[in-house]
């Protein structure tokens, strides 16, 4: 049952991501793009979903206890440290380079083009490389 | 130039949000995608089937699009090899590093007017625009 529910909610958000045009990494350096040939359409897909997801979390929250699981697996970490923002900051750049965030990247890769297919495994390595490094 | 698209941004944006609530509401998790495809990388934390199924769906959806619109999904990808290899490893790292993407912190954590969230968006938001600037209008 949970692999079916997450088979189709990872199709829902990959169609979401197609649909939206955030699949094609020159609509994200478009958007990045302020200065220059500036593509605002990223702000309606991450409005449209961070609106619909404060809705629906504000209903499902309330709830004691998700459908399929014991409870709800939310966040623990606390307070904006200095690991948080030089994440945020590496990711910031590599996003700016190449176009992809992990989503997308992962919604393009069967579409082969030669570009995903150098992104995605280099992705992999570097999370590897963060886990492996915090890990204690 | 890519065209403006606010309709289907919109639409699109609101598929991701209905994914979001539905994993929230049905298996007590943020969709991150981040967190899901780390998941799958050793050291493992347990969790590894689902979060895989979760992937495969992402990877089948272009190719449902592509059935169900007759249209094929078009995109433009950088295939210089020593800029994606970079990009890649920067993603990975720092997503890990800063627990979250444009998903999990830019999607979900501002959905949960999480501090946290909203510090790592606008810190990713600000280096890729400045990447982008640098690249484009300086180099």
């Amino acid at each position: 049952m949970s692999l079916v529910v997450n088979l189709l909610l990872g199709l829902l958000f990959g169609i979401g991501l197609v649909v939206s045009g955030m699949a094609d990494p020159a609509k994200i350096l478009n958007f990045l793009d302020v200065a220059g040939t500036w593509d605002p359409s990223l702000l309606f897909v991450m409005g449209g979903a961070a609106v619909t997801t404060s809705i629906g979390y504000w209903f499902v929250l309330r709830r004691p206890r998700p459908v399929l699981s014991n409870k709800f697996h939310l966040p623990v970490r606390r307070g904006i440290d200095g690991r948080l923002l030089a994440g945020a900051a590496l990711f910031g750049i590599g996003w700016g380079l190449g176009g992809f965030c992990p989503g997308p990247a992962l919604t393009a890769l069967g579409l082969g083009e030669a570009g995903t297919l150098l992104f995605v495994p280099a992705m992999g390595a570097g999370m590897l490389v963060a886990k492996l490094a915090t890990a204690r | 130039m890519t065209e403006f698209t606010p309709v289907a941004s919109l639409l699109g944006g609101i598929l991701i949000g209905i994914s979001a609530v539905l994993l929230m509401a049905l298996e007590g998790r943020i969709a991150g995608i981040s967190g899901i495809v780390s998941r799958l990388l050793p050291p493992y934390s347990g969790g590894v089937p689902p979060r895989l199924a979760f992937v495969t769906g992402l990877v089948a959806a272009p190719f449902v699009v592509m059935l169900g619109s007759g249209t094929p999904v078009l995109q433009t990808v950088s295939s210089n090899v020593a800029v994606m290899l970079a990009a890649g490893l920067l993603v990975g790292f720092g997503s890990v590093l800063g627990s979250g993407c444009t998903s999990g912190h830019g999607v979900c954590g501002l959905a949960r007017l999480s501090g946290r969230s909203l510090a790592a968006t606008a810190t990713f938001m600000a280096t890729a625009i400045a990447t982008v600037f640098l690249i484009r209008h300086m180099l």
